[in-house]
């Protein structure tokens, strides 16, 4: 196994990337949640948000708020199950933690190149719904089991809009490697220019469009927050949960926000690669340009989590099923059609 | 039947629990009024749960009892008195001034205008009328609270529909108006500022000119919601055909001011009831919406809000000179009789029956207040609709718990 | 004529002998109906007079509230009146009960009052033509006592279920002023160490 020209041992290497997936998660959360939740919804409401934690800008709010949930008293309800209530937060972050698993951030710098690298992070971001049930029910309160029903619901309904639109994507770069995916995009080519590459937000930008509609479901973010509904439900299926168990959610809540919006960048955007460029600039470069691609996705997400109201949840199941899943699956047949005949 | 038998409650009712006979709608809505009907199949269990009395949703310290069907309302049951102050009991002890103090805090979110009905039923029975200016101004101030609590409720139904930035906008464009009754009267929310016989004071040098630039804020401020919540699709999806009240159906349930109006009913005290204030100087438009459901009353209170914003700048190019107070004693001793009246306040009528005996304080003081009535009209509303949907409703009411428990 | 004696003809025309009397009180019409026309009055009101619109129904206690704890000659807290002396329209005895009626096409509105029993207060329902009255209703008898006959389910409205008597009967006391009167309880604490300090600790240990 050689990184940078040095051999390092299969165990060391293991222990490498788990360390620094462990780390991605919450740096991750971090960053998103700074930037969009404290800073980006604050200026668009007209004010502006945390000044002084840290300094700048109030740089340090969430590892403030952080290490406040570390040191608060850890409350269960009475009536709660106790072992299942404990247990699924960790749920909710393991699938986080496991989809970061095959996003490459640089030619080599990927913790395991699967072949079938689109189809496990699309499987294992569903394990949150499990998660997710298991509060709710396991909360002991008719506002917390609401919210998970709800949950329930409408992440496994729009489970099928995102598959169904990196299925274009899949069938346009040959592979559900992601590796492979990012690539094709840097060594291909848009009508025999390939100055930029061929990012296949181009040609699958009705793909892009319901991969960004279903992420923000599975997000449950406005305008899909029915599960979370905060002027009805007052957090959902997460009310019950307070110290660092809520700060799990959270750490849940916004490292699948970061996770869905590099799998975005590297699906739709070229994810690491800037074109022509390869080899160890690529490798340095790698990281920071999949960050600022992330961001820009990310920037799309929160901006219309900030500006729409919650749909309820007859309508936002009627728009997964009756909308969005017929243009996919036309989506797919145009793409077919196309990649077949030319 | 006496208060000993069995009530009937959510916990009892059957989903045909219907305490009134239908009423003649208009056959566009009988289409969305079937839908709202339960259709209860399945035998599934029913959860019973309570909304508040604290919860964001509720407006204050409201417990709605809700008897639910998956996420379809079977029954509703409103509890309200968590905010109740005995307030008809506190003014039979107190003085006329005494009262104004109190009446403020009914609706505290557009207090000016709680005092005014019952200043001018003590004025009505002490056969006096304050002089045109302080006329006038209580006016102006009226309509400038009108203005503040409209804003707000423009910015807060966004947020309880799940739209966040809203309610920063409404709140940042009302502390203009907020500035401009502190700048007058003194106090933000509970300025206290009339007196029997006219006003305490007269209004600040500049104060005119300030008002006129705030309402062209206030003026823009309209246009931004009427396209950012107004226009906005989802918006419309979650309140069109949401919480609608036959018109015939509200009145004799007491609904009035914006809600009535929502539905058709063409009906506003300031034009039609008995004369007060400034009103009948001034040139305003009523408005009126066909649909009656939670989209028309948004709609409403934007239009009157602008018309509002239209009538401050009359009021301010019409402004005669003179004093701002009648001649009045000092104790004031209001002499025997029963006076009513009744004014078109922000949330609805609002109206004060005062019995007085010739002391210095009133005998008894009925406070008929507008969200008392508006929210009678929940359990009849409530039936069959969604859970989220309830929110909606309740947001478009637009009640204040001080106005319903008093 | 003026609207008011235009509206008093028609109102009194349409009542017929339900009304014993009728007055006017600033510009507002009030009538006193019999007690078993009560809801026909109404009835009445919504048909043939148009009046579709219910502002509110409730009491009033004529009694004059017995003065505990009042100081003679303070300003600050009005004097009761001595005699007990009914208003407009006039009252049979202690309690009545009333409600204000408008239209919200024709504009007019006017208010009727009923006497009611002292000694076991009851009175007809308007459920049944006024759906608002339930609230209403439940009000004033949590506040009177007035048990209206064919109300659905009379039960507390503002106070809790095991509240006991009926506050706004002028003999139920204002707790407040019987214990302090005005100006109530003044809530300054003296200095420690201060003379008045010294004087209560030293009454405290004598005591």
């Amino acid at each position: 196994m050689s990184v940078l020209a040095l051999e390092i041992g299969w165990g060391w290497m293991l222990a490498f990337k788990a360390l620094v997936i462990l780390l991605i998660v919450p740096l991750g959360a971090l960053v998103l949640g700074y930037t969009f939740l404290l800073k980006m919804m604050s200026h668009m409401q007209s004010r502006l948000g945390p000044m002084d934690p840290g300094g700048f800008h109030g740089w340090f709010q969430l590892v403030g708020d952080g290490l406040k949930f570390l040191q608060k008293e850890d409350i269960i309800p009475e009536d709660a199950d106790r072992r299942v209530f404990a247990f699924a937060p960790v749920i909710v972050v393991i699938s986080t933690f496991l989809m970061f698993v095959v996003i490459p951030i640089g030619p080599v710098a990927i913790v395991a190149n699967l072949d079938v690298g689109v189809f496990y992070a699309l499987a294992v971001s569903s394990l949150s719904v499990i998660g997710v049930l298991m509060a709710g029910w396991s909360s002991a309160n008719k506002f917390a089991l609401m919210g998970a029903l709800r949950a329930a619901g409408q992440l496994i309904a729009y489970e099928l809009p995102l598959l169904l639109a990196v299925v274009g994507v899949v069938m346009q770069a040959g592979t559900m490697s992601l590796q492979g995916i990012v690539s094709a995009q840097q060594n291909g080519s848009i009508f025999g220019w390939s100055g930029i590459g061929n990012p296949f937000i181009f040609t699958q930008i009705i793909g892009f469009l319901l991969f960004m509609i279903a992420a923000q479901a599975e997000l449950s973010q406005t305008p899909f927050d029915m599960p979370v509904a905060e002027s009805e439900l007052v957090a959902g299926y997460m009310v019950e949960y307070s110290g660092f168990r809520f700060l799990f959610f959270f750490i849940g809540e916004f490292g699948t926000a970061t996770a869905f919006a590099a799998l975005a960048a590297t699906l739709f955007l070229g994810g690491w690669s800037l074109p022509g460029v390869h080899g160890l600039p690529a490798e340095l470069l790698g990281p920071l340009v999949l960050f600022v691609k992330l961001m820009g996705v990310a920037f799309l997400m929160f901006w219309v989590r900030f500006t729409y109201p919650r749909l309820r949840e007859d309508q936002l199941q009627a728009i997964a099923w009756k909308f969005l899943i017929p243009i996919a699956l036309a989506n797919i047949i145009v793409t077919a059609i196309i990649k077949v005949a030319f | 039947m006496s208060s000993t038998e069995q009530p009937v409650t959510p916990t009892n009712a059957s989903p045909d629990f219907n305490p009134v006979p239908d009423f003649e709608v208009a056959p566009g809505m009988q289409r969305h009024l079937a839908d709202a009907r339960v259709n209860v199949e399945l035998d599934t269990g029913d959860m019973i749960i309570n909304l508040g009395p604290q919860h964001p949703a509720t407006h204050g310290t409201l417990r709605l009892v809700v008897r639910l069907d998956g996420e379809r309302v079977i029954a509703a049951d409103p509890v309200i008195g968590y905010m109740h102050r005995g307030y008809e009991k506190l003014t039979e002890f107190r003085t006329y001034p005494q009262v104004t103090t109190l009446i403020n805090r009914i609706d505290w979110l557009s207090s000016f205008a709680n005092e005014v009905p019952f200043v001018h039923a003590a004025e009505q029975l002490m056969e006096i009328e304050a002089p045109p200016r302080a006329q006038y101004i209580r006016t102006a101030l009226t309509e400038l609270s009108r203005i503040a609590t409209f804003l707000l409720f423009l910015g807060e139904m966004g947020l309880q529909v799940g739209a966040l930035t809203p309610a920063f906008y409404g709140f940042r464009d009302r502390e203009h108006v907020l500035n401009l009754i502190e700048s007058a009267t003194g106090g933000r929310f509970h300025p206290n500022f009339n007196r029997i016989g006219g006003l305490k004071d007269d209004l600040p040098w500049g104060w005119i000119a300030e008002t006129r630039n705030v309402m062209k804020i206030v003026l823009d401020a309209c246009d931004v919601f009427e396209d950012l919540v107004l226009g906005n699709e989802i918006f419309q999806a979650r309140t069109r055909s949401v919480g609608i009240i036959p018109g015939e159906l509200g009145a004799s349930y007491g609904v009035s001011g914006s809600n009535l109006r929502a539905s058709g009913v063409d009906w506003d005290l300031r034009r039609d009831g008995a004369p007060y204030l400034s009103y009948p100087e001034l040139d305003f438009e009523v408005f009126t919406h066909p649909d009656g459901d939670s989209y028309a009353r948004y709609w409403v209170r934007l239009q009157e809000t602008r018309e509002s914003a239209r009538m401050v700048l009359q009021l301010l190019d019409k402004m005669p000179s003179g004093p701002i107070m009648a001649k009045v004693a000092r104790i004031i001793k209001v002499p025997a009789g029963e006076s009513w009246v009744e004014t078109e306040n922000p949330l609805g009528q609002m109206g004060y029956y005062v019995v007085s005996k010739g002391g210095t304080g009133p005998f008894r003081v009925k406070i008929r207040s507008a969200s008392f009535s508006n929210v009678s009209i929940l359990p009849w509303m409530l039936r069959g609709v969604y859970v989220p949907d309830v929110v909606t409703i309740l947001a478009s009411l637009y009640f204040i718990l001080g106005d319903i428990d008093r | 004529m003026s609207d008011l004696e235009v509206l008093t003809t028609r109102v009194t025309e349409a009542l017929g002998d339900c009304v014993i009397e009728h007055a006017e009180a600033c510009g507002n019409l009030v009538l006193r109906v019999r007690l078993d026309s009560w809801r026909s009055v109404a009835e009445t009101a919504r048909n043939t007079l148009g009046c579709n619109y219910l502002s509110f129904i409730s009491g009033i206690d004529w009694m004059p509230a017995p003065t505990v704890g009042l100081i003679e000659g303070d300003t600050s807290t009005p004097a009761q009146p001595k005699e007990m002396t009914f208003g407009a329209a006039g009252s049979a005895g202690r309690f009545q009960v009333f409600a204000h009626v408008q239209s919200t096409v024709q504009h007019i509105g006017f208010t009727i009052k009923a006497d009611v029993d002292e000694a076991a207060p009851h009175c007809d329902s308007w459920v049944s033509v006024y759906p608002g009255a339930d609230w209403h209703e439940r009000e004033c008898w949590e506040m009177y006592g007035v048990v209206f006959d064919g109300h659905p389910s009379l039960r507390h409205l503002y106070l809790p279920a095991e509240f006991e008597g009926h506050p706004l009967r002028k003999d139920f006391p204002l707790l407040a002023r019987e214990v302090k009167p005005w100006p109530g309880l003044t809530d300054v604490e003296p200095m420690p160490g201060s003379e008045s300090d010294e004087e209560t600790k030293d009454e405290a240990v004598e005591a």
